[in-house]
């Protein structure tokens, strides 16, 4: 497990990490008021299990996770719960989400908190309910609640945790100055999800241009007292996207994950540095995810810098702190350059995912310029890290050829950005992909439901045929019945035996008449 | 506050396509030198004025398409095709030639697709296999390289251009021609009686594509494109060669140093079938596309009748492209390629 492997494609973007100044932590402190969405995480939202004008205190649980794919929400600090309500949150579309909104009350009190004593000694479901007791999803990207996530074990056997610190991303120095100040939380944290996973292994995957982060991560490793076998730190050149999770264990394992896959299936496990931290403190401390490190960062900020911050701190506090200074056509970046998404207010609050605010100056990042057409130079293909043929997707993508978009295996794509970046006619091809996508989800739930319609439509056409002979079959019946009994009273036909009656009558009434 | 929304990535890197056509016409120089050198200013002359042309019609055509024309003229994409086909050119044309072979090369071979990027041939070589199906006689023309003829001046070069009927070139038949047509007489003796031979493959010719072999490797080193296609049609010219050079007998059809510096080899190897729009796009499918060029070359050059066959073999596998394509998807990240 010494070599690392190299992986296909890849860029070489500016880094711009020592703008943030790695290593240092600046605490933002305590907003006027924290706004927590229910939703910081993939999977169903949580649910509120407080109401307005309630006093919370530090580490209480104000919204459950609801059902298998979910994450817990904890209030950061002490304070009023004001409002439940429709906020803006960080989202590529500028949603608004519900959102539990608390004003602080500056006592900071917190719960009394209570870890697990020794997690070794108990079994890997208890654990894992600490984790998901504390709220806890992944802090690196995607946000995909870890509990869940360590489910992993019942799917395949798991040999090999990861931690990606790879953090490839242009600008972004969280993980890097977590590595720096928090080593030996990592590895604690690391060692509770092995020991959950059932991992023998556990390698901390750092690119070559973090030296302090890569240090200190050997030094919290060589001072670990766990027996638990073999971990390592490895460090490999510094290429994006080699933080891709995909990519990354390629680049430790020399593996693919199949297409459609996950890890798992190759026995493997990937985990953020933060969320082992998380994982720790929540397992030792009992402590809940209430908290974040959060890069703040580009040439429109004086003061770039790593900054602990609460949940539901208002990006506009971290902004203001951060020494903002907005020019003309001013982007906000939620994440990194190559894969954040702009926001369109700095309303929106830190959430679980968020690992960097980038205010970049126009000169800094320029808006790209209008796209020329496309002379399938290749660059794109020699940049992809899946092996795709990015220039092929892009005309299938205008011709919204969805046969041959699958075909070209676009599901494959990560969306890193690579492609877009080196594209000399300066095409969005990132985007062409992300709308085929939809179009083709699109497609295929229309579909779906055009099936289930005619299955519904075919099952009411049998029914009303079923019926239709049914009412066709007593009908039948009804009228053999009646024939059956005109037959057997054929001798005295009521019809008859009425006429003759009647006629009786009139010569009745007729012979009265007479008589009279 | 109202921020910019633009979708990731949000940085981009340096290279624009105006600068990835700006290096292949810088790379055209050393050719150009040579050629200058070996057959006078005639193939300058013809790409200064069948660039002019060609920005003229390419701003023209914008304008009828209601394009902004200024916005296209900037990627010098243009500038690119024409460079090209005058480079195809003999040199000391007259102008209509030139105006014919621009005009089909630029409006036939790229705005009837569509414009820049939707062309399915190389414009440039359907501008020249126009004139060379419509003009052979003007086409197959060269001057003599200097050595074996008097190398023409500026005046006289400006004075074929315009005044074609005042001007009578020295042409002399190519190395390529005379190899064609030899059934006589053994390899050595050929080299020996063909003053045209020189020391390789041809006076003058052989300097000419070792300087676009030069430019070539420079756009390699560039990263302007991958060296699959032309190292599999060198590969192919090479090993063709090698089959049919029969010991050097009356039959044969030149050894392989012969056919890669003769005609244009190199410049096709380099600055013709390396066109990404018309070619394949794998670098699976740049080999194929590069190796059947290389097969074609030789065989149309042995038993064709035009003076070179690089145009020919580039429009061929210009149709076949597409198919390539189809059979040479590259395995995806994480598909086994063997399940495909």
């Amino acid at each position: 497990m010494n070599s690392v492997h190299t992986i296909h494609g890849g860029i070489h973007p500016r880094e711009e990490k020592q703008l943030s100044r790695p290593g240092q932590v600046i605490d933002a402190g305590l907003p006027h008021e924290l706004i927590l969405p229910l939703s910081q995480h993939i999977g169903a939202p949580a649910e509120p299990i407080v109401s307005v004008g309630d006093h919370v205190k530090g580490g209480q649980r104000l919204a459950e996770d609801q059902g298998a794919v979910s994450a817990a929400v904890h209030a950061p600090t002490s304070g009023h719960i004001t409002a439940i309500d429709m906020q803006p949150v960080p989202h590529p579309s500028g949603l608004t989400n519900v959102c539990i909104r608390l004003t602080p009350d500056h006592a900071d009190e917190w719960l009394v908190l209570q870890g697990l004593a020794d997690y070794r000694s108990e079994a890997p479901d208890t654990v894992i309910a600490h984790i998901r007791a504390a709220g806890i999803s992944g802090l690196g990207g995607a946000g995909f609640p870890t509990a869940t996530k360590l489910l992993a074990r019942e799917r395949s056997a798991i040999h090999t945790l990861i931690i990606n610190g790879t953090e490839c991303e242009p600008y972004i120095t969280a993980d890097d100055t977590l590595m720096q100040v928090a080593a030996e939380q990592i590895v604690a944290g690391a060692e509770i999800l092995a020991h959950i996973l059932g991992a023998e292994t556990i390698l901390y995957g750092v690119e070559d241009n973090k030296p302090a982060a890569l240090k200190a991560m050997r030094e919290a490793l060589a001072a670990s007292d766990d027996a638990l076998g073999q971990q390592q730190v490895v460090s490999f050149p510094t290429k994006y996207p080699s933080g891709g999770e995909k990519q990354l264990i390629e680049i430790l394992t020399g593996e693919q994950v199949p297409s459609g896959g996950l890890p798992a299936d190759l026995g493997i496990v990937c985990q953020n540095p933060g969320t082992a931290v998380a994982v720790r403190d929540a397992v030792i401390d009992g402590k809940p995810l209430t908290d974040r490190l959060v890069t703040v960062t580009g040439r429109a900020v004086s003061h770039a810098s790593n900054y602990r911050v609460r949940l539901g701190t208002p990006i506009a506090h971290l902004l203001a702190l951060a020494g903002f200074t907005p020019g003309s056509r001013q982007r906000l970046i939620h994440g990194g350059p190559m894969m954040g998404f702009a926001l369109e207010t700095d309303a929106v609050p830190v959430v679980k995912t968020t690992n960097c605010v980038l205010a970049p100056t126009q000169e800094e990042l320029p808006a790209p310029p209008p796209a020329q057409a496309c002379i399938r130079c290749g660059l794109c293909a020699e940049a992809c890290p899946a092996s795709l043929l990015p220039q092929q997707l892009y005309w299938y993508a205008r011709a919204k050829d969805q046969e041959q978009l699958e075909k070209h295996h676009l599901f494959d794509c990560i969306e890193c950005g690579a492609c877009s970046w080196v594209c000399p006619s300066s095409i969005p091809l990132v985007q062409y992909y992300r709308a085929a996508k939809s179009h083709i989800v699109e497609t295929r739930d229309d579909k779906q439901r055009a099936e289930r319609s005619k299955g519904r439509f075919e099952a009411r056409q049998e029914r009303v045929e079923r019926e239709a002979a049914e009412r066709e079959r007593k009908r039948a019946e009804r009228k053999a019945t009646a024939q059956q009994k005109a037959a057997a009273s054929e001798a005295d036909d009521p019809v008859q035996a009425a006429i003759a009656r009647t006629k009786a009558r009139k010569e009745q009434a007729a012979q009265t008449k007479d008589a009279s | 506050m109202d921020f910019l929304r633009i979708t990731s990535p949000h940085g981009h890197g340096p290279l624009s396509t105006a600068k990835v056509m700006q290096t292949v016409l810088l790379a055209t120089l050393p050719g150009l030198a040579a050629m200058t050198w070996f057959f006078g200013p005639g193939t300058l002359i013809n790409i200064i004025f069948g660039g002019l042309i060609a920005l003229a019609l390419e701003y023209a055509v914008m304008g009828i398409r209601q394009r902004d024309p200024l916005f296209y003229l900037r990627d010098y994409s243009v500038l690119v095709t024409s460079t090209l086909l005058c480079f195809a050119l003999p040199p000391y044309a007259p102008w209509w030639l030139i105006v014919i072979g621009v005009a089909s090369a630029v409006l036939l071979g790229k705005h009837v697709f569509g414009g820049l990027g939707y062309n399915p041939f190389n414009p440039a070589m359907v501008g020249y296999v126009v004139l060379l199906i419509s003009f052979p006689l003007q086409m197959s023309s060269w001057a003599a390289p200097r050595g074996l003829g008097e190398v023409p001046g500026f005046t006289d070069a400006l004075t074929a251009l315009f005044f074609a009927r005042d001007y009578d070139a020295v042409t002399m038949a190519t190395p390529l021609d005379i190899m064609r047509q030899n059934t006589g007489l053994l390899m050595d003796d050929l080299y020996r009686e063909a003053t045209q031979f020189g020391q390789w493959a041809g006076v003058g010719w052989e300097w000419v594509n070792l300087a676009f072999l030069a430019g070539g490797v420079w756009l390699l080193y560039q990263r302007i494109f991958t060296w699959h296609g032309p190292v599999a049609m060198l590969a192919a010219i090479g090993l063709c060669a090698a089959a049919g050079f029969d010991g050097g007998s009356s039959n044969s059809g030149g050894s392989p140093v012969f056919h890669w510096l003769s005609g244009a080899t190199m410049f096709g190897a380099f600055f013709i079938i390396t066109d990404p729009v018309s070619s394949a796009v794998s670098n699976r499918g740049r080999l194929i596309f590069g190796a059947l060029i290389g097969v074609l070359v030789y065989i149309i050059r042995v038993t064709g009748n035009y003076p070179d066959a690089v145009a020919f073999a580039v429009l061929i596998l210009n149709f076949a492209a597409p198919l390539i394509d189809q059979y040479t998807q590259p395995a995806t990240y994480g598909h086994d390629r063997s399940s495909e």
